[in-house]
């Protein structure tokens, strides 16, 4: 897999620090994301997961530290900045306006139109570019002026990635992107974040299960009680011991535990394992076929 | 891959030409608008209503209305109410009235004046509801007394009394006046009237001069609220800060400018309806506009827009005002006690809320 070695990262924290008042939510973030990577980020609930891709996305300023894109240092003030700089984020439910229709919520923000705010919106040219670029990452949407409402949480989130990725984004940031989508949902978009690490993206991929995660991962930042754990490239860790350090700190036994059921549970039943086994294979091959275009 | 793609194809073959029209937002009130027709058409049909004077009579409430429900509309899909309108609307006549009529400034300069202090006044509702993050339907029903208290307040202090008149005459020599109380088409009636196509009256006039100033408006207005939310960007921006201000905020959208804009073009429309109204009836009283902010909201809702914000037209919302003047006129061309007026709006208010919220569930219904 090419982690872009080779120039320097499109994105890097340095020391992240953000607090709320007293409040510390971040206490030293440290990590980086090179173009076609997936970088997932790991960690429970109350790790300061949210607070961290708000600080990317340009929502909260970090209280000390740095953030470098392309390796210059830079400060993002609002979203908007963010995205004139490339970093998109796709968050997990506020992503899309279900009354809006399909192409209305792929342009939103980025209307054709020019900087004019009463610039002309072609509803006819926004309509055929939804819908090829729905298209192109598998969806045929025949009715692009159907409102977003009826599609379903995976096609949502395809919606909004492939809104990304047509805006020009260098940077994906996709906040728990499968957590609220059934296996067969998530697997729509774990091949979609395959297809954006082909063409080139650095993917952020934020999630607390590692299940989704591993396949498609191919390295892992741990994030625990705002401090990052370090990063693993995906042929030094096992999906085990991700798993362990995202619980942290817990008594050995515990873990050992944890991971034996874990164990017991793949042999056992073979079901959860095999579904990962499958959209694994899936990736292979898909991010084999592009690779050959 | 293949039996998603399948789904997806199950589910968009289902649309038919029924389900796209019920996915109109403006469809109630268009249907309701033409129900109103034929019922009176039927019960009131020879008593005038129809006259060519008639017609203008119900089109010019209609357009009153639909002028400020214009902008209710664009309001209320941008996610908020404003309940000052009607306020607003016996401020700016005042504004008008007192610095023409007491203080001796061209009347121009004074209808400029209430423009600027409509600005003003939507920009302050705006700020504090997009600052505070209060319900705008709170924090504009402060708004609402506070207008109003000050409108009283202030002209009694100025003038002694509760209106203002004298503005007829003054408005007949002033050179911005006629856009907003004047009539167009007058060579057209007379053709009209000639051809037999409106009636004529006894001195040879046709039986209306031309179409008021306030008919024009109201298309203008409609047609421009229209093309800019459905063909330009801000329309695309007012759908998402009233559909999801977080999710609109994320990719973008100046959401706080929106808002703020939309309550400027509210008091604005409400300054423009007070043009029409003080200029042609040459007299500003206090109590104008009463309760109009609730018709305006209603005419919205029978237009199809939803109360919680993204959703909606400002055609649906000009229909929902010609329903209203039509009932309201045609109600007394029947002779009907004008009392049931009321029951009537409130029923049709009820009707429309329901509808809507079944066509909403329908819109966004989930596979």
């Amino acid at each position: 897999m090419a982690n872009g070695n080779g120039g320097p990262p499109l994105v890097e924290l340095r020391e992240i620090v953000k607090r709320f008042g007293s409040v510390i939510a971040l206490n030293g973030v440290t990590m980086k994301v090179h173009a076609g990577e997936v970088m997932c980020l790991l960690g429970d609930n109350g790790a300061g997961k949210s607070t961290l891709i708000k600080t990317l996305s340009g929502v909260h300023q970090p209280t000390e530290g740095e953030i470098l894109i392309d390796g210059q240092s830079v400060v993002m003030r609002s979203p908007r900045d963010a995205l004139d700089r490339g970093i998109a984020t796709v968050y997990q439910d506020l992503a899309m306006i279900p009354l809006m229709s399909i192409t209305r919520n792929f342009f939103m923000g980025r209307e054709p139109g020019g900087t004019r705010a009463l610039g002309r919106f072609n509803v006819g040219g926004a309509n055929r570019i939804a819908k090829e670029e729905m298209a192109k990452i598998g969806i045929d949407v025949r009715d692009p002026t159907q409102a977003v409402g009826t599609l379903s949480g995976g096609e949502r989130q395809c919606v909004a990635i492939a809104r990304a990725v047509y805006f020009g984004a260098r940077v994906l940031i996709l906040d728990e992107p499968t957590s609220a989508l059934g296996v067969k949902q998530a697997s729509v978009v774990l091949r979609y974040v395959a297809q954006a690490r082909a063409r080139g993206l650095g993917v952020i991929f934020i999630t607390h299960n590692v299940h989704h995660a591993y396949p498609v991962g191919d390295a892992f930042t741990i994030l625990n009680r705002g401090r990052t754990y370090g990063t693993f490239q995906k042929n030094e860790v096992t999906r085990e011991e991700v798993l362990n350090m995202m619980a942290g700190g817990k008594e050995l036994d515990e873990l050992s535990a944890e991971i034996e059921e874990f164990a017991r549970a793949d042999a056992a039943t073979g079901a959860v394992g095999a579904a990962e086994r499958a959209i694994a294979e899936g990736l292979h091959h898909e991010a084999e076929a592009l690779h050959k275009h | 891959m293949a039996t998603i793609r399948t789904a997806v194809d199950e589910r968009v073959a289902e649309t038919t030409l029924l389900k796209k029209l019920m996915a109109r937002p403006e469809l109630g009130s268009v249907a309701g608008a033409i129900l109103v027709f034929v019922f009176f058409a039927a019960v009131a049909g020879n008593s005038g209503l129809f006259s060519a004077p008639g017609i203008i009579n119900f089109l010019e409430v209609s357009a009153q209305l639909g002028i400020i429900a214009v902008a209710a509309a664009m309001l209320m899909i941008g996610g908020e109410f404003d309940l000052s309108i009607g306020s607003m609307i016996g401020a700016a006549g005042v504004i008008i009235a007192i610095p023409a009529v007491q203080w001796g400034w061209p009347l121009w300069s004074c209808v400029l004046l209430a423009f600027g202090i409509a600005c003003l006044v939507g920009y302050i509702n705006g700020i504090i509801v997009v600052k505070s993050g209060l319900p705008s339907f709170i924090v504009t029903l402060a708004g609402l007394f506070i207008l109003r208290g000050l409108t009283i307040g202030f002209t009694r202090w100025v003038t002694g009394r509760t209106q203002v008149s004298g503005l007829k005459s003054l408005a007949e020599q002033d050179w911005l006046a006629p856009i907003f109380a004047g009539e167009v088409g007058h060579t057209l009636m007379v053709w009209l009237a000639n051809l037999g196509v409106i009636g004529m009256r006894a001195d040879g006039a046709p039986a209306i001069p031309g179409v008021p100033m306030s008919i024009v408006w109201w298309l203008i207005l409609t047609a421009a609220a229209t093309w800019i939310l459905l063909r330009t960007r801000v329309g695309n921006w007012i759908f998402a800060a009233g559909g999801d201000p977080n999710a609109a905020r994320n990719v973008g959208v100046p959401v706080a400018a929106v808002k703020i804009g939309l309550f400027m073009f509210t008091a604005c429309a409400a300054t423009l309806f007070a043009c029409v109204q003080v200029l042609d009836a040459g007299s500003a009283d206090t109590t104008r506009g009463l309760l109009k902010e609730f018709e305006a909201i209603i005419a919205a809702v029978i237009g199809g827009c939803l109360l919680t914000g993204g959703y909606g037209s400002a055609i649906g919302a000009s229909f929902g005002a010609l329903i209203f003047g039509t009932v309201q006129m045609g109600i007394f061309y029947t002779g009907v006690n004008t009392d049931w007026f009321k029951v009537f709006l409130g029923v049709m208010m009820l009707i429309a809320v329901l509808f809507n919220n079944y066509i909403r569930r329908k819109v966004t219904e989930a596979r």
